[in-house]
């Protein structure tokens, strides 16, 4: 070893290491490394230990990061940049971290849970389905082949006497995800923030297609998701080609620098910024970049829709934050317009075509839509306020996302999930405790105070009207209210209909999901009522570059 | 015993007395949820609980302090903690005359509310409990919006007891309850949203004026005059929708009749006679004061709105076949009288819309009671089932024509005094808007007449009165009827008011006859706190409040 070292110093132009602060960086590292330990679980250990294995290492790879994350951030820190300029460890990374980190601790109770389907929501591998059947003989059935056999074999795993079935690997697809969504929120130039795009775009595309049930409309979802996020990675990275042609530097600050002091045209600039910024409006489901959403959403295992949901709206508006407000800070006059019209057209598209939905998952995927353009009002404030705004929306609007899906996961019929509205009638007479959730939920998500929601909107509201976006925040508020109608059918549905004769049936959840809906349930309570704390945190600083 | 007038303190304490007032009916509603099996015992505890409310209000309203308030206290039973600094907001609250005697009214109504749903039949699956823990629940969040001295605490309220009043309709109303649900909470909604935009806008206005953002009333009062104009009407505007809408003034009155009719009859009270007033206590305690140029500026414009009103309403109520319909365009046309009142600007006038929110509540309340005691007998909600009822049941006859009367306004009873005060209040400052509304109390006589003549006098017709005639002899079930009614149907077919009926109706025939000639006590409470909003409003006051009517 310390030969090669001596063989590296010999070289004239030698290439240094970097300093890397390790403690700033920490959570990253170790959630990157509980993934790469969880592939070699899922490598070595005997199918049935898997289950228990992973979801202990996972937990316990959550826990670590969001140890070493707390015992750095209470130490109150200067903002580092650390890994050669490539990670800014500023406040709104750490806060966004510490989100995208609890944020996924329910997600992956969803995504774990084997009482509510039973063996979980993942599709058996394609080896043990063989298996399962009489013969176990040599023919592999498609991963599209919804054999009624298959499917009810596979009903019958997880009896104490079988293995279960359920595959493990969305537990390290989970965490590489988790990872690239960290290091893509505190990306501090673009072919960082890229890569980190990639690393948190592949698995989730992978995810999407794992549904046990509906096999074709996860497989649909997760083709479409995979194709037009290859075009949005693409357009990205066009964007990165031009900036660089403008600037000479990926680095966030320096192409603000350029930008500030440059007399060269600003085609090159904006340009790059547009084309920059459709990868990225795109993986926050911003319209009119939004195509994919509902169809995402609809057809992903449920779980993976509430950790998509959640979680990728919390990167996507990370990096969106940070990248306006760091490189693009000094020409906030220039672009600004046209990213009202696309904040006004992904809100009046959330809001108006989440009215026509009859598909409870899709309405929540328009639900998502229009919360994008609320979004979008704090990722435009470029003040320390706007910020803060952002940031605490992100949370609200994560916990309360999770929790829904969590209830959604819940509501059942014969074959699977019960996603048309309609079976949600009557449901507060079977299950008045559901029902009551998640009429909680739908109003926290519609904005009604004492709820997350509502503070949520006015943290972002008030620092976008201060910011000069009066106008704007009008057509939210209005937006709001059009989709408050949405949200209310359902309440409506499940409260004063009668319910039908042989509707879905309200499974009652294990732990793990009573756990994840609890969690969210009782964090778009008290950050409605007490959420100083969370307020403060969001407010302790501002991205640097 | 005179306070000197302080701003609030951050992080001071206070007065509970409030906050008891206002969790006492939440924690009876919550009390109701163990109950939920057992009627007798949920009726018992919601009971105890309005009961126990009434207590500690007359305790309230008997250590209000008058005197005080004349020297310049502007609220008492004050209370304040800091909630989200970050947003500059306070748990704060404190009561003057107006806010004080809403309360009171509140309180005053629950028990009685109670008594009458005491035996109602509810639609198949729903608790006794959840129908009156909802009540419960919305008084809970009246007290608060009316003794939130913060303005964010106010509309956290405001949109909070959208949600029980949406769930009474929803849950417990007539046959076209889904749409009336709905119809109210979407309308209610926009108007609250289009405030929190007005709500964001003054919060933005005061940090660039104080340097930090702040919510309580006193500290946005106090710099309200400095506001420039043009803003003031931005801010004034969203205000004024959201209030519109609850009161709800000409054009933004859609939803109540639909609400009123489909509502179950208490949940109409409870709307029509408290939680509306929102609205009107929001013109004299928000809009006048936090943008007083503004509302000069615009004060012709909502008296347009009111006096169109008046007229409109009325003549639309004359018109109506439904009774629940009818009840909620009379009183529409009620809401412009208060407008009117509200924006005359003359102390004179405001103690006249102050005292019309009252008696409101207390005449459209027992209207609203009488017509819901005639449904429990005939099952029919249309006016043209019944006819010649007095000859059947004249006490009821009876009732409801006093209630009719103070509803028209008859000297003697509540209503004439606050309808008066309003007129002479407004007719020094607007005489062609006042002389216009005048002709409204024509109307209201034709209205309440025409009524009182079809459903009571003549011969015994009407399809709902003939059939439950019919009924009587055999004692059959109808479909909408009141169990505790239906006790004395053997007798006849058509019954007059039994004993629980008589008793829940006895004290507000009281209050309003009593009120009609001695109107002094809530007068004396209610005029200190409208001289200062005159006061806050920064003009010379052309008839001071208690200056001809004491």
């Amino acid at each position: 070893m310390s030969s090669v070292a001596q063989a590296v110093s010999q070289v004239p132009t030698q290439i240094e290491m970097p300093p890397i602060d390790w403690a700033a960086s920490a959570p990253l590292w170790i959630v990157f490394a509980g993934a790469c330990v969880s592939v070699l679980l899922e490598a070595f250990l005997p199918r049935h230990q898997r289950w228990p294995v992973q979801v202990v290492a996972t937990g316990l790879t959550l826990l670590a990061a969001l140890v070493a994350l707390a015992g750095y951030a209470l130490s109150s820190p200067e903002p580092v940049l650390t890994f050669g300029a490539a990670l800014a460890v500023d406040a709104p990374a750490l806060f966004l971290w510490g989100t995208l980190i609890v944020l996924t601790v329910p997600s992956l109770l969803l995504l774990a849970d084997r009482s509510v389907e039973p063996g979980g929501v993942f599709v058996a591998s394609a080896a043990e389905r063989a298996a399962a059947r009489a013969g176990g003989s040599g023919s592999v059935p498609a991963g599209g082949g919804a054999d009624p056999l298959v499917e009810h074999v596979d009903r019958s795993y997880g009896t104490p006497d079988q293995t279960p079935t359920m595959q493990t690997e969305p537990f390290p697809f989970v965490l590489f995800a988790l990872g690239g969504m960290m290091a893509f929120v505190a990306a501090n130039d673009l072919l960082t923030m890229f890569i980190a795009l990639e690393v948190l775009s592949l698995p989730l595309y992978l995810l999407c297609g794992l549904a046990r049930r509906r096999r074709l409309l996860s497989q649909e979802a997760a083709v479409k998701y995979f194709l037009l996020g290859a075009f949005g990675s693409a357009f990205f990275l066009y964007g990165i080609a031009l900036l660089y042609g403008y600037a000479g530097s990926v680095r966030l600050s320096e192409i603000s620098e350029s930008a500030a002091g440059s007399l060269t045209s600003d085609t090159l600039l904006f340009a790059g910024l547009a084309l920059l910024l459709v990868g990225l409006l795109f993986k926050g489901s911003v319209a009119p970049f939004h195509t994919w959403t509902p169809d995402v959403y609809q057809g992903a295992p449920t779980p993976v829709t509430a950790f998509m949901a959640a979680c990728t709206k919390v990167a996507a508006f990370g990096a969106i934050a940070r990248v306006l407000y760091v490189a693009f800070g000094s020409t906030v006059w220039e672009w600004r317009p046209v990213l009202w019209a696309v904040a006004i057209v992904s809100m009046v598209v959330g809001a108006v075509l989440g009215l026509t939905q009859t598909d409870v998952k899709r309405m929540i995927a328009y639900s998502s839509i229009a919360h994008a353009g609320f979004l979008m009002l704090g990722a435009m404030a470029i003040t320390p306020d706007g910020t803060a705004g952002l940031l605490f929306y992100l949370v609200a609007y994560g916990f309360t996302t999770i929790a829904v899906f969590g209830v959604v996961s819940l509501v059942r019929g014969p074959d699977g999930e019960a996603g048309h509205l309609s079976a949600w009638a009557g449901l507060a007479k079977r299950s008045p405790l559901t029902a009551g959730v998640m009429t909680f939920l739908l109003l926290a998500l519609a904005g009604i105070p004492l709820t997350s929601g509502f503070t949520a909107k006015f943290a972002l509201f008030s620092a976008a009207a201060a910011d000069g976006m009066v106008p704007l925040v009008v057509i939210a508020l209005v937006a709001s209210a059009v989709a408050a109608f949405f949200y209310l059918r359902v309440v409506v549905l499940m409260w004063f209909s009668e319910p039908a004769e042989d509707g879905p049936t309200v499974v009652v959840p294990g732990a793990f999901t009573t756990v994840a809906i609890t969690l969210g349930t009782l964090a778009t309570l008290v950050l409605g009522i007490l959420p100083t704390p969370v307020l403060e945190w969001a407010a302790s600083g501002a991205f640097v570059g | 015993m005179i306070a000197p007038l302080d701003p609030i303190v951050p992080g001071s304490g206070g007065n509970p007395l409030l906050i008891v007032l206002l969790l006492v009916p939440l924690v009876g509603a919550a009390a109701l949820y163990p109950a939920r099996r057992n009627a007798a015992a949920a009726k018992a505890i919601a009971m105890v609980t309005a009961l126990v409310e009434l207590a500690l209000v007359v305790v309230a309203w008997s250590l209000y302090s008058v005197p005080a308030a004349q020297a310049g206290t502007r609220f008492q039973f004050e209370f304040s903690a800091p909630w989200i600094p970050a947003f500059g907001t306070h748990i704060a609250f404190g009561v003057d005359g107006i806010s004080l005697a809403l309360i009171a009214l509140t309180a005053f109504l629950v028990p009685i509310l109670l008594l009458f749903a005491w035996s109602e039949k509810l639609p198949e699956g729903r608790s006794v409990a959840g129908y009156f823990g909802l009540l419960l629940a919305t008084q809970s969040t009246l007290v608060g919006v009316f003794a939130a001295t913060d303005v964010f605490l106010f509309y956290v309220f405001f949109e909070a007891m959208l949600v029980p009043m949406y769930f009474l309709i929803g849950r417990f109303g007539g046959p076209r309850r889904q749409y009336a649900a709905v119809k109210f909470f979407l309308y209610s909604l926009l108007g609250g949203l289009i405030m929190l935009a007005s709500l964001i806008g003054l919060y933005v206005t005061s940090a660039e004026q104080l340097g930090r953002g702040t919510f309580t009333w006193a500290d946005l009062q106090a710099i309200a005059a400095d506001t420039p104009t043009a803003v003031q009407i931005w801010l004034f505007l969203g205000f004024f929708v959201a209030f519109a809408i609850k009161a709800p003034l000409v054009p933004f009155h859609t939803w109540l009749p639909d609400a009123g009719a489909e509502a179950p009859i208490v949940a109409a009270v409870l709307l029509v006679g408290v939680l509306d007033k929102v609205g009107t206590y929001g013109f004299l305690r928000y809009l006048l004061p936090l943008f007083p140029q503004a509302s000069q500026v615009l004060a012709p414009v909502v008296l347009v709105l009111a006096v169109a009103g008046i007229i409109y309403a009325a003549l639309l109520a004359v018109g109506q076949t439904d009774m629940g319909r009818f009840v909620a365009y009379t009183s529409v046309a009620h809401f412009g009288f208060i407008a009117l009142g509200v924006f005359a600007f003359s102390s004179q006038a405001f103690a006249g819309a102050t005292l019309y929110m009252v008696n409101h509540g207390l005449s459209t309340g027992m209207l609203f009671l009488m017509v819901g005691m005639l449904i429990a007998r005939g099952g029919s909600r249309l006016i043209s089932d019944y006819g010649g009822v007095a000859k059947l049941a004249p006490v009821m006859a009876g009732c409801l024509l006093l209630a009719g009367m103070s509803s028209l306004a008859l000297p003697g009873t509540n209503s004439f005094v606050s309808e008066f005060l309003v007129l002479i209040g407004s007719f020094p400052t607007r005489p062609v808007f006042t002389i216009i509304a005048t002709v409204g109390i024509i109307f209201a006589a034709l209205y309440v007449l025409w009524f009182y003549q079809r459903t009571m006098q003549g011969p015994v017709r009407g399809g709902a009165v003939i059939a439950a005639l019919e009924r009587g002899g055999a004692g059959g079930p109808g479909t909408m009827l009141d169990p505790g009614v239906a006790a004395d149907r053997n007798k006849a077919g058509f019954p007059d008011l039994g004993r629980r009926e008589v008793g829940l109706l006895a004290p507000l025939i009281v209050v309003i006859v009593v009120l009609g000639f001695y109107p002094a006590p809530v007068l004396d409470v209610i005029n200190p706190s409208v001289t200062a909003t005159m006061a806050e409003l920064g003009l010379p006051d052309p008839v001071p409040a208690g200056g001809i009517v004491r």
